[in-house]
């Protein structure tokens, strides 16, 4: 019944207006002392809370991230988990500032929603994980199958489009949560559980004997994964939008958490610009001219969260693929801090 | 009679006043219209200020959705659906799984309600106390607890398709949910269902030709035979004029799940089981407490004329109870219809989880849906309480008779 009150408070708030002020997030966000960030309800790797409630994974960093920028503090970040279906609603009504939760860009979410997508920290993929005792060994042998899904998300619709597209039948069974769908594939009612790749291998961890299960070889989607905000605040959707590409031009420029009060001294002029020892890019921003240190101090370059969270640094272990830089091999890619 | 009617209009003012004014007179009627012109107002500001903040952050709005192509499937439809289709038909299918669940409910809460009801207020120990543990166990754990135990301890034990439990290689019985031959009709269908109403209709006049005679001659009459030799002979000779009425598609075991046959999915059968056994308590003792209110008396009554406790209980003490029974037993059915909503977290696909769930977050579009969605339950409420109204109008007068 939880849903309910939230949708249902969501809609009231709307209706009466709570969000007047939608074009001063940035001076809100500062009275207030902190930023109140959408996240999962636990996804490892990208949003997660540890036993003692501290949040982290790469989703929860670009939160940091910008607490870091705005309020100097990235400990002041209020978490509010939001499910998939709920997500949107959250950020529309103004209870959240910004949306960081494993979010699809996709046109429709775009438009019609009210929100803006700020860029891309992961880009993703839809596979499917299933039981090794199957044997089954591609997506092609799926005719007739049961399906998990979480409802609210663009998994859903996927399914649908290739399943159709190879005239296979399957069986859609869709729940309000991850858990519950986590609950119902473990219990046998469903052989396939779908989502993105990179939350199957989260959820293959959480499983009793992730052993027994694999995820398929195919990739049957684009998920471009990242934060958004709402409509009609444009200096609070530049800052977060800058934010996350200065973590991505600091891994580029090779600036670290450890090294980034040396690099600040640099005298090289892409460096100088990024740091604010020449001219005032972060004052553009309505932000300190050294908002890129605080960031990195924060959590680090765009490569460090990734390593630390879901890379070779964390149990998930996933290759940076895609999510490599554009000049390395992948596509992750930032406009210049010029 | 007739003179109250022909007083009527002349007090038809001073009536009036009293309605709209009640005793603070004038006065009274200037403020009933401040408050209602004041809700009125509330009413406006709420939709026009939802409707310039909806424009300002320019989110989509209006009902044109509901001719966009859904593009996702559902896993129980007991109306045509494919994943092409909008989600206005969206909308139905989640509302008729919403009501079939609602309907099945209902009736088996009824059933193990007022047998638990009955049990309760049983001369016999055990079925007494039997009764009460139900009743204290279940009432008081909550509801998405009772349907996740269904779904996820009693169902998803169950074995998997390819090593169900199988009765005489027909019914199939695995964590996939019941799967039962389906009859599929020939030519000879239509006779043969109008040979079976035939039947009954017969039995049916038979029965009341054999209680009319019961009170005029006071002889009992043995009726049973012909009703059998009807409900059998017509419908068999039928069927050898027209041929067989229908062949049976037996389910197969193909690949993941069965293919052919009918199909109960466990979602369905976990969330009825968990409705029905958690409302029949509050329904038992809302039996219980009308049959309480019936006076002993009666009870003694009935035994003292011979009938036995099952018959006195039947034709005596139940329809008198039904006067006390019926108010609260509407507010379960209420109660049951809106708790169906938790289907959600078993993935069953009703009008709250694919409507207001999944077509939702999809268009975005919440205030539009949520307010169809509560229309929706509001209207089957209405409908409800309407329905058992009737009912109890008939019952009263049949007791005051």
């Amino acid at each position: 019944m939880k849903r309910v009150y939230v949708v249902a408070g969501v809609v009231l708030a709307t209706a009466l207006g709570v969000q007047s002020v939608a074009a001063q997030t940035l001076k809100t966000v500062k009275e207030r002392g902190s930023l109140s960030c959408g996240v999962s309800q636990g996804l490892p790797g990208f949003s997660t809370p540890d036993d003692k409630g501290n949040w982290t994974g790469l989703d929860v960093d670009v939160c940091r991230a910008i607490a870091a920028a705005v309020l100097n503090d990235p400990t002041k970040v209020k978490f509010v988990p939001l499910s998939a279906k709920d997500r949107f609603t959250a950020l529309q009504s103004g209870e959240i500032d910004v949306l960081s939760r494993n979010t699809t860009w996709t046109l429709s979410r775009d438009t019609s929603l009210g929100v803006n997508f700020t860029g891309v920290t992961y880009y993703d993929g839809q596979g499917f994980l299933i039981r090794k005792s199957l044997k089954v060994n591609s997506a092609l042998e799926l005719n007739g199958a049961s399906i998990c899904v979480q409802t609210g998300t663009t998994n859903e619709q996927n399914v649908s489009d290739y399943f159709n597209g190879n005239h296979m039948k399957y069986e859609l069974i869709a729940f309000g949560t991850a858990d519950e769908t986590v609950k119902a594939y473990e219990s046998g009612r469903c052989d396939v559980f779908t989502s993105d790749i990179s939350q199957l291998y989260s959820i293959r961890l959480k499983l009793s004997a992730p052993g027994d299960h694999a995820v398929l070889p195919e990739v049957i989607s684009k998920e471009p994964l990242g934060p958004l905000v709402r409509h009609g605040d444009d200096q609070w959707f530049d800052i977060v939008k800058w934010t996350l590409f200065a973590m991505i031009n600091a891994e580029e420029l090779g600036v670290t958490q450890k090294n980034v009060d040396e690099m600040a001294k640099s005298t090289k002029p892409d460096l100088k610009r990024m740091f604010g020892t020449d001219g005032n890019l972060g004052e553009q921003l309505g932000l300190t001219k050294d908002w890129v240190t605080r960031i990195v101090k924060a959590v680090g370059n765009y490569g460090e969260s990734f390593d630390r969270n879901v890379g070779a640094g964390s149990n998930l272990g996933i290759s940076r693929g895609l999510n490599q830089l554009w000049n390395k091999g992948g596509i992750q890619y930032a406009p210049p801090i010029r | 009679m007739a003179s109250e009617a022909r007083k009527a209009p002349l007090q038809f003012g001073i009536r009036l006043r009293r309605i709209l004014c009640g005793r603070a007179g004038w006065t009274g009627l200037v403020l009933q219209l401040v408050f209602a012109a004041l809700i009125v107002w509330l009413g406006y500001e709420i939709f026009a200020n939802a409707k310039a903040n909806l424009q300002n952050q320019r989110v989509a709005s209006g009902f044109g959705f509901l001719s966009q192509t859904a593009g996702f499937g559902v896993s129980q439809s007991l109306i045509p659906y494919s994943e092409s289709d909008t989600y206005a038909r969206v909308f139905f299918v989640g509302l008729v799984n919403t009501l079939v669940v609602a309907a099945v409910g209902i009736v088996f809460a009824t059933l193990i309600g007022f047998a638990v009801g009955i049990g309760r207020l049983s001369p016999n120990w055990l079925v007494a106390r039997i009764s009460g543990g139900y009743v204290e166990l279940i009432r008081n754990l909550p509801l998405l607890f009772q349907i996740l135990f269904w779904y996820l301890a009693v169902l998803g034990a169950l074995p998997g398709p390819r090593q169900s439990i199988s009765l005489f290689d027909e019914i199939f019985i695995s964590n996939r949910g019941l799967v039962i031959p389906r009859p599929i009709p020939h030519d000879g269908l239509m006779a043969f269902l109008i040979a079976i109403a035939v039947a009954v209709v017969a039995a049916l006049v038979l029965r009341s030709y054999a209680r009319r005679r019961l009170f005029r001659e006071g002889r009992p009459m043995t009726i049973w035979p012909y009703v059998l030799a009807l409900l059998i002979g017509l419908p068999l000779l039928v069927v050898l004029v027209f041929g067989t009425p229908f062949s049976v598609e037996v389910p197969q075991l193909k690949g993941f799940n069965f293919a052919g046959g009918l199909r109960v999915v466990p979602e369905f059968v976990a969330l009825t089981l968990a409705l029905s056994t958690y409302t029949a308590a509050f329904i038992a003792e809302n039996v219980r407490a009308g049959i309480q209110a019936v006076p002993r008396g009666q009870m003694e009554a009935g035994e003292s004329l011979g009938l036995s406790h099952g018959a006195t209980l039947r034709l005596i003490v139940v329809p008198q109870a039904m006067r006390v029974i019926l108010p609260p037993l509407t507010n379960q059915y209420l109660n049951l219809t809106k708790n169906s909503s938790l289907a959600v977290a078993i993935g069953y696909p009703d009008l709250f989880s694919v409507f207001a769930g999944t077509t939702l977050s999809q268009t975005g579009q919440a205030i539009e849906i949520i307010a169809i969605t509560m229309g929706v339950y509001l209207l089957i409420s209405i409908v409800t309480s309407v329905a058992m109204g009737l009912y109890g109008r008939r019952v009263n007068r049949s007791l005051s008779r």
